[in-house]
């Protein structure tokens, strides 16, 4: 972003420029979050918020965490749950992402052929994430195409049913919306790789291997840390995947939070809201400990 | 290393084919089943052609009013690009230059991409809780008295979408303008261009086909948001969460006639920023002057 400090002073002020950006993010982002704080801390009837402090919210939440050790209470199960799922989406978008950015950043010789095939991987990602989730229906369902094809092959007599509505068709969902916020930091990191680093590799004696052990990997590791990032927080956060590939089974952080909110509840649901908050912000600070994100942007 | 195709060429392209067959496969099937016949239903087989569930869906047909939330989410959606495109345009600007609070806001930004949507909608219901309750009680009777609610889809519903578009937008501006060569402004500048002539006639025409990019963002993550929509639309519903609402009560293909027409509408609006973007490029290498090059 340094275009030269003549700049400073040329036009508009940037603070004037910056204004109405930063104001919609103080009205609609910042102003939200301090309330979701304060309201976590209210008392709450059947009808209505009152505003009187009180950590009752908290307690509830937490209830029986401390009392039932060594058993898990119902927001330790939830967390190590979302946790699992989070796991699982993390190395499987991580694999596929890194070995579709690697193919298209080295394999792919025409700059031209390099970004048509980086768009094919884009278009998905600006439509509806819903009708993304429903196209597994014909194929994963009782009915289903696979279903269909294993009894037609006698593999199994009967259909599958964990294949839909279940925790694999969560983390199948998962992968297929978000592995392109791996697949588009960690291309972009590799593009960034100095090709000459590569030669002196190669004239070095480096095999393939080598060279992306040493080399690509370690030159990565901004991308790969924000893909992880954003990966990790999206299924930390969510509630829809899990309501519509999960078929309202599996519990998840995020699911808590609509839960409540389904019921009016605000001061239990902000209570959620903030404990989720703080668990995404643990996963950040120690992301951000292997990178530097703003510098790498 | 680049001599020849290696096995590692093809294995790494066969792997590419696959993760493009997994990312469209299952489109491609629901566009397919979304013309199933009248008496056809979830699943293969296909019993017939027909726009039989087009139609069914656009007559309305008892299920909800999915042509008023078409409109809405479109109106919505053309709103959120404008406002997208020229606050990430001027943000942009802004951060090419040092001001006040410059990497507080870009930290903030970045956050708002990352809480987690549910967080930021819940947030955004309760401030608009607030202002009703504190307009209730304050505001002059003839507010008051009329005021049911703020909440609204251009008051909490635009905000919620514009937290989710502007980050987007603002890393796009930033990819351009890393790039951007200054001395073109400079050049304006010494010729006698004032500031808004070197925006209107040399910076803006450099950067447009990358601003189409940001509206183009703009447009689509509005028109298919759901999880900041979730609390912060007030009386009235988006498209999708219309169609996240009929996921659990529908059991024909008119689901799949839904998700074929909106799709269709991404699909235009991507082919028309994508085409325009091309023209713009062409347009520049045609016009563009070869001084200074090699």
């Amino acid at each position: 972003m340094a275009a030269g400090r003549d700049l400073d002073s040329y036009g508009a002020p940037g603070w004037l420029q910056a204004a109405p950006f930063a104001l919609v993010f103080a009205a609609f982002f910042v102003l939200p979050l301090v309330f979701v704080v304060i309201v976590s801390f209210w008392d709450y009837n059947d009808y209505q918020m009152l505003p009187t402090f009180t950590t009752r919210s908290y307690v509830e939440s937490f209830d029986g965490c401390l009392t039932d050790l060594p058993n898990l209470c119902t927001m330790f199960k939830t967390y190590v749950s979302t946790a699992k799922f989070c796991f699982i989406v993390w190395a499987l978008t991580l694999v596929i992402g890194f070995t579709v950015a690697y193919f298209l950043a080295f394999y792919v010789r025409s700059a031209t052929a390099q970004m048509t095939l980086f768009l094919v991987c884009t278009i998905p990602f600006w439509t509806s994430n819903v009708i993304r989730m429903i196209s597994w229906i014909p194929l994963l369902g009782r009915n289903g195409l696979v279903n269909q094809l294993l009894v037609g092959a006698h593999v199994v007599d009967a259909p599958v049913e964990w294949l839909l509505y279940s925790p694999f068709s969560v983390a199948l969902a998962f992968v297929h919306l978000f592995t392109f916020f791996m697949v588009a930091p960690i291309f972009n990191s590799m593009m960034r790789i100095d090709r000459r680093l590569m030669e002196a590799a190669y004239d070095a004696g480096a095999s393939g291997w080598q060279m992306l052990t040493n080399v690509i990997i370690p030159l990565c590791k901004p991308g790969l840390a924000i893909g992880s990032i954003f990966v990790v927080t999206i299924v930390m956060g969510d509630f829809i995947t899990f309501d519509e590939m999960g078929g309202e089974q599996i519990a998840s952080a995020g699911k808590v939070i609509e839960t409540r909110l389904g019921a009016l509840q605000f001061p239990p649901a902000a209570a959620n809201a903030v404990i989720l908050l703080g668990a995404t912000m643990l996963i950040i600070a120690v992301l951000n400990r292997i990178v530097d994100i703003r510098k790498e942007l | 290393m680049n001599e020849g195709r290696s096995f590692a060429f093809y294995a790494l392209a066969a792997f590419f084919g696959l993760y493009v067959l997994f990312l469209y496969g299952p489109m491609i099937v629901i566009f397919i089943l979304s013309f199933q016949g009248p008496t056809g239903g979830l699943t293969f087989p296909l019993v017939g052609v027909s726009l039989h569930w087009f139609y069914r869906l656009w007559e309305g047909n008892g299920i909800v009013d999915i042509a008023g939330a078409f409109k809405r989410s479109l109106e919505l959606g053309l709103v959120v690009m404008v406002v997208t495109v020229v606050l990430s345009l001027m943000a942009g600007l802004a951060f090419r230059k040092r001001f006040f609070g410059a990497n507080l806001l870009f930290y903030v930004t970045i956050a708002s991409l990352i809480v987690p949507s549910i967080v930021t909608s819940l947030g955004i219901a309760l401030e608009f809780r607030m202002l009703d309750d504190f307009l209730k009680a304050h505001a002059p009777d003839w507010i008051a008295d009329n005021l049911t609610t703020t909440m609204g889809m251009f008051t909490s519903g635009l905000g919620a979408h514009l937290t989710w578009t502007l980050p987007f937008g603002l890393l796009v501006m930033f990819a351009i303008f890393n790039r951007f060569d200054s001395r073109y402004e400079e050049a304006a500048r010494d010729l006698g261009a004032t500031p808004w002539q070197t925006l209107r006639y040399v910076v803006l025409p450099i950067v447009m086909p990358s601003v189409i990019g940001v509206g183009l963002f703009g447009f689509t993550l509005s028109w298919d948001e759901i999880a900041r929509s979730s609390q912060a639309m007030g009386e009235h519903n988006t498209l999708p969460m219309e169609l996240q609402a009929l996921t659990t009560t529908v059991t024909t293909p008119d689901i799949y006639a839904l998700g074929t027409s909106t799709t269709a509408v991404s699909f235009a609006v991507i082919a028309v920023a994508l085409g325009a973007i091309a023209i713009l490029r062409k347009r520049q290498a045609r016009h563009g002057s070869d001084a200074g090059q090699a």
